[in-house]
């Protein structure tokens, strides 16, 4: 009897993530969860726009591929229509928290009956690296060659502490893969989300601070250097919204 | 055969509910807002949803999502709302999925006008999203129609898994007539869950998957070809025109419009002149056949919209250039009256 | 026994599983790359693996399966 072995919700195929990215981790902990929930079969996922796009071949559950950012609504179509189904999001940060701010917003505020995995790695990924919303100020992109300047570009959302502000978050933490315990603290965390809707308590989003190597330049050790070194102080780990049962 | 007066947009959201719609999302803009409002009031009577959402771009992605998890749903708009969908709109249609989307066209464009128009036409026909697609469109011209045309579309959206709009506009969306729902049957609000929606496998079928990206050219190429023999299935038996026969001057027109050259052109027989009208019931696919049918001994066409002129562009076409078509058009707001039609009527008959 | 086994082909050579072992055991191998090319990790003593797994929570490719018994 393996003690570790591949989740059953994460199909046995090689996924199309570079090496040492961290989206197969949190890939592989969102299937963990489901295996342990038993509710592959009343599971219905949400591909975003974004390096993730093609998770619909590596998660088992029924799957829906949205438009760029359009994920929560597209969730909330699903979750209205099919209440007692487990729905969730997967989205990056320039999926969730540009094009598709108004729509995270409004399922938040609403208290929609969802899950949201938010992956942060401070870059859009699929596209060559351009500045996203969680660009670091002075992060280097293809978009903001000479570092993100706070005077011009503004700077980044926090998106855990701004939705934390609304009545309908049940549940909002973030959390980060740099590693292993880390790492188990997001599993928990994700299996906190689904438990949250489960009981129906309302809107539950998990962030979390993950690693682009290719496009940051960096080797996948050096970039989970970054991570802990630059990211971590910018976004501070913890809970940020826990609706009591 | 009972008969209730209601508001166009109204009979069009109770035939929603007895087609068997159980979730509706929306956003308020004029003037389909009666739609919403009404919804809001009898969905939770029905046991079904209605939703405001965020915006146009949030409703139409939350019809996406229930249309893909296998729940016959609806939205509705007018036309910036509508601009505003077409992203959506054009997922749905690459992902095959049956779902009813109502334009109540008002002037455009940018903000234009809130009042009556036509000017959605070559939106609906030609570019309601990006890519290789067409939607079905129905064209009410009666609030008997807006009923009757909400179950047809319904129906059509689940024969040919595709989005289908009705474009109605200002005028009939506002209008109060009196209506029957004797068409609608129990079986018409049944809903079984198709096979392919994506709404938990239960761990007794492989999973589904809703998607329209295909990275595979060979694969996309497929995927469209296959859709537009579907396309071909549609104009083959859904296509619709009512018209009279044997006229010398054809005059056609769609939606409120139809209403007003139906007067002018009796008004034009009463005179002596052999006018007809031609009306679409689709506007795409178009009635090509019908108007040929209808224009077998006509000299000459004439095409009225509430607009500077987009249907004629489809008469042209289906005539081949055979005939000569002339336009009389007025821009959102301008409900063009039976008079001035009337004269453009005999001015035409004059110069044959 | 075996308590360390890797799907040698999948594996993307990332190092992540390196750092995750508190016995400092499992390390990259350059002799021989895999049909994708890569190198690739492996368990230089599989006596001294206690199968705490930790090398395969940081595994992004479900490469690493760990045996206890």
């Amino acid at each position: 009897m393996p003690d570790f072995t591949r989740p059953k919700a994460l199909i046995d195929i090689p996924t199309h993530y570079c090496p040492g990215c961290t989206h197969g981790i949190i890939h592989r902990l969102v299937a963990e969860v489901i295996d342990e929930m038993g509710i592959e079969g009343d599971t219905i996922g949400v591909c975003p726009v974004g390096c993730s796009v093609l998770e619909y071949f590596y998660f088992g559950c029924d799957m829906m591929q949205a438009s760029h950012g359009r994920s929560p609504a597209v969730a909330t179509g699903i979750k209205r229509a099919h209440p007692d189904k487990f729905v969730f999001t997967y989205q990056g940060d320039g999926d969730l928290a540009a094009i598709g701010t108004g729509e995270t917003v409004h399922a938040a505020a609403r208290g929609e009956n969802i899950t949201i995995i938010f992956v942060n790695n401070t870059t859009y990924g699929m596209t060559g690296g351009q500045m996203a919303p969680t660009t670091l100020p002075g992060q280097i992109t293809q978009t903001t060659p000479y570092g993100r300047n706070i005077k011009t570009e503004g700077y980044p959302i926090r998106i855990c502490e701004m939705l934390s502000q609304l009545d309908g978050v049940a549940y909002a933490e973030r959390t980060s893969v740099h590693d292993p315990k880390s790492v188990l603290a997001t599993k928990k965390a994700i299996r906190k989300g689904f438990e949250v809707q489960k009981n129906k308590q309302g809107f539950s989003i998990i962030e979390i601070l993950s690693t682009c190597p290719t496009n940051w330049g960096m080797s996948p050790m050096k970039a989970i250097e970054r991570l802990k070194s630059d990211m971590l102080p910018y976004y501070p780990l913890g809970i940020y919204k826990e609706a009591g049962i | 055969m009972e008969k209730v007066l209601m508001k166009g947009n109204e009979a069009l959201a109770e035939a929603a509910i007895r087609a068997g719609c159980k979730c509706f999302f929306g956003y308020p803009i004029t003037p389909q807002n009666e739609i919403g409002a009404y919804l809001a009031k009898r969905m939770p009577k029905t046991g079904g949803v209605f939703l405001q959402a965020e915006s146009e771009i949030g409703a139409i992605n939350m019809v996406y999502g229930c249309a893909g998890s296998g729940v016959r749903c609806m939205t509705s708009s007018s036309s910036p709302g509508i601009s505003l969908k077409t992203e959506g709109i054009s997922y749905i249609a690459g992902a095959d999925l049956p779902c009813v989307i109502v334009n109540v066209q008002r002037g455009g464009p940018g903000l234009g006008s809130i009042q009556p128009s036509q000017a959605d036409y070559w939106q609906s026909t030609r570019a309601i999203g990006h890519g290789d697609i067409r939607v079905p469109v129905l064209a009410p011209s009666s609030v008997q129609e807006m009923v009757d045309m909400t179950k047809k579309a319904f129906s059509i959206a689940e024969e040919y898994l595709t989005p289908v709009m009705i474009l109605a506009d200002g005028v009939l969306g506002q209008m109060m007539e009196p209506v029957s729902f004797d068409n609608f049957e129990e079986s018409d609000a049944r809903v079984s869950e198709p096979p392919w929606a994506a709404s938990g496998h239960g761990f007794s079928r492989p999973h589904n998957i809703i998607n329209s990206l295909y990275l595979e050219p060979i694969e996309l190429e497929n995927v469209i070809k296959e859709r537009f023999e579907r396309y071909e299935k549609i104009k083959e038996k859904e296509t619709g025109a009512v018209y009279e026969k044997d006229a010398e001057i054809v005059v056609v027109a769609y939606g409120s419009t139809a209403r007003v050259v139906r007067s002018a052109v009796d008004m034009a027989r009463e005179n002596g002149i052999n006018a007809g009208g031609f009306r679409p019931l689709t506007l795409f696919p178009f009635p090509e056949k019908q108007l040929r049918d209808a224009c077998k001994n006509a000299r000459k066409v004439l095409v009225v919209e509430m607009s500077m002129g987009q249907m004629v562009d489809d008469v042209k076409l289906a005539l081949e250039c055979k005939l000569p078509v002339e336009f009389f058009g007025r821009t959102g707001g301008f409900v063009p009256n039976p008079e001035e039609i009337f004269n453009k009527i005999t001015e035409i008959k004059e110069g044959l | 026994m075996q308590r360390f086994i890797l799907d040698f082909d999948r594996c993307k050579g990332c190092e992540l599983c390196t750092t995750a072992c508190p016995k400092g055991i499992v390390k990259m191998q350059r002799e021989k790359l895999n049909k994708e090319g890569f190198i690739t990790a492996e368990c230089i003593n599989q006596d001294e693996c206690t199968s705490c797994a930790l090398c395969a929570v940081m595994c992004p490719d479900c490469v690493i399966t760990i045996n206890k018994n």
